[in-house]
């Protein structure tokens, strides 16, 4: 057993392959393990088939032309409610899409982490994502009632990604967000899961309350990195709000000649900690507000 | 009356889209931006305290939360409610969500996902979201700030993320019985499902609105509810929760120049 799954940013993603099947935790601009997209915007990595609840995760990979396929509900930035370089590779049909209710997507996890090929729901039934993915069948009830139900078929991933507050060296983590959304499915979904952690412990020894802000088995963990601001400019509770002057930078570079370049060559081809230089360093990430909803 | 000329068009809205609470028991009222979450939050506070409400992020709260910076205000906190609770409580049908999509059809579905064409959209915007699960599990109304052709589309939706009455969309053994919806708030009218086989009648005008405006901003035929009139301006008494709930004055940002209820005479 490996006692200790720390690694690089760049070691984590190292491991990944071209043509992937990718989870990305969070939701939106929230709790997005940008560390490690970051990283994945540096590498050769190609031809992935993204699984996200999709924020900036979504529309960088997209800018950065790594995306193949976008699995998904949803890709938003929130206050900017349109995410910019999302709608440019879905308009220009970029991209294959799998487009799927919130809730769906949330069942085709569950599924792949039960290890079944589908969970039956009644939702997506009389819409046109049946219409658009036809290789999403129905079932009928075996049961009196006969009802047809939409067979959601599982979302197997072959790694998944998580940004989380605390982490130790064997994967024992911590989540501390107001909501933490459907990080542990992600890690249940995948054969390997890697999280980035703000805090990295050599080993947690917890109280009982805290030890209730474990969601998710070390064994379902491969790899822990250490990434203070790691999910910075996206919403960390407690820890950090979302740095809105960073959105609206990256927003407005979507309709900047060469904007996507300029993005990556002043804040993300110079390395982890340039970025965080470049974004204020960690002082400036600790003061972002949270937001008020 | 120079007091009424200063209630706008917001406001009207905002009580006409509380009244999509009422009689609803004890179910989760969710509206989404300004208007909606205003009216649900005047419905909590007037006439259906039973409501349940969120913080807008994961809490469940005992009083509607202002929005915006809300200085020394401490949400009163009451339960939890996280987005894997919320689709929960979707699932089990105790729900009234208000939401604004980009197209509305004569059935009452539903499109937040892309105008044209699928494969290459002239326009893709967030995505189906919780449409489709909302839709088919509980109570929903809809919330239009800007009533014309290209929302009230005259066929269907260019991509149904919500469902709605129409009948070629359910085949056998679907289970419709939880389809529900119930107003559609909009700039210059409140509409309901109350025609044969749920056709789309117009319930209220706005003040200075005439059938005949509303008929020329949809793209298919509209019914007149057998009792229908105007859409009552908001209580002194309403206007003062809606300016304690929106101390920021968020709703004069929804419409266009914030305009009146009543055009000035």
């Amino acid at each position: 057993m490996a006692l200790n799954k720390e690694l690089t940013a760049a070691a984590a993603v190292a491991q990944l392959r071209s043509g992937m099947t990718v989870g990305i935790g969070g939701w939106g601009p929230r709790r997005k393990p940008m560390a490690l997209v970051r990283e994945m915007l540096r590498s050769g990595l190609k031809d992935l088939t993204v699984v996200s609840y999709g924020g900036p995760d979504v529309g960088m990979l997209c800018a950065a032309g790594k995306v193949k396929k976008l699995i998904f509900p949803f890709v938003t930035l929130d206050a900017i409610p349109l995410e910019p370089y999302y709608r440019k590779a879905r308009e220009s049909g970029a991209i294959e899409v799998m487009e799927l209710d919130e809730g769906m997507f949330e069942w085709g996890l569950r599924a792949a982490g039960m290890r079944m090929s589908f969970l039956p729901t009644r939702v997506g039934l009389a819409t046109d994502v049946l219409a658009k993915n036809p290789q999403i069948k129905t079932i009928v009830s075996p049961y009196e009632d006969g009802e047809v139900y939409v067979a959601m078929p599982a979302l197997k991933l072959d790694a998944a990604l998580l940004h989380v507050n605390e982490s130790d060296r064997l994967g024992n983590t911590l989540v501390r967000g107001a909501d933490t959304f459907f990080d542990h499915l992600f890690a249940r979904a995948a054969e390997r899961c890697y999280v980035s952690t703000e805090v990295l412990h050599d080993k947690l020894a917890l109280d009982a309350d805290t030890a209730k802000l474990n969601s998710f088995e070390r064994y379902l963990v491969s790899g822990v990195v250490y990434a203070p601001c790691g999910a910075h400019p996206t919403y960390f509770g407690p820890n950090y709000g979302w740095d809105m002057d960073h959105f609206k930078r990256y927003n407005a570079s979507a309709t900047e000649d060469n904007g996507w370049q300029k993005y990556l060559d002043e804040f993300v081809n110079g390395g982890e900690a340039e970025y965080l230089s470049k974004v204020g360093g960690a002082e400036r990430v600790a003061k972002l507000k949270l937001p008020v909803f | 009356m120079t007091e009424t000329t200063q209630i706008t068009l917001a406001e009207l809205m905002i009580v006409a889209a509380s009244e999509t609470w009422r009689d609803n028991g004890e179910v989760l009222a969710s509206g989404i931006t300004t208007i909606p979450r205003l009216g649900a939050s005047l419905a909590k506070l007037t006439h259906s305290p039973e409501l349940l409400m969120t913080d807008s992020e994961a809490f469940l709260v005992s009083e509607p939360v202002p929005l915006g910076p809300r200085g020394d205000y401490k949400p009163k906190y009451e339960g939890y409610m996280s987005f894997d609770r919320v689709f929960e409580c979707v699932w089990g049908g105790k729900r009234h969500v208000m939401i604004g999509p980009t197209q509305v059809d004569r059935w009452g579905q539903t499109n937040l996902s892309v105008i044209g064409d699928y494969a290459k959209p002239k326009s893709a915007m967030l995505g189906v979201r919780g449409l489709p699960g909302n839709s088919i599990n509980h109570i929903n109304s809809l919330f239009v700030p800007n009533h014309g052709p290209r929302v009230f589309v005259a066929g269907e939706v260019d991509m149904v993320s919500g469902v709605g009455y129409n009948p070629e969309r359910w085949g056998e053994g679907m289970k419709q019985d939880y389809l529900d919806l119930r107003l559609i708030v909009t700039d210059l009218c409140v509409l309901d499902f109350g025609g044969p086989q749920h056709a789309i009648r117009v319930k209220s005008l706005h003040p200075g609105v005439s059938f005949e405006q509303v008929q020329t901003a949809t793209g298919f035929p509209l019914l007149k509810a057998e009792n229908l009139g105007e859409t009552p301006l908001p209580t002194a008494e309403q206007l003062a929760i809606i300016q304690r709930l929106d101390p920021h004055n968020f709703r004069g940002a929804v419409l266009k120049n914030n305009p009146p209820a009543l055009k000035a005479a």
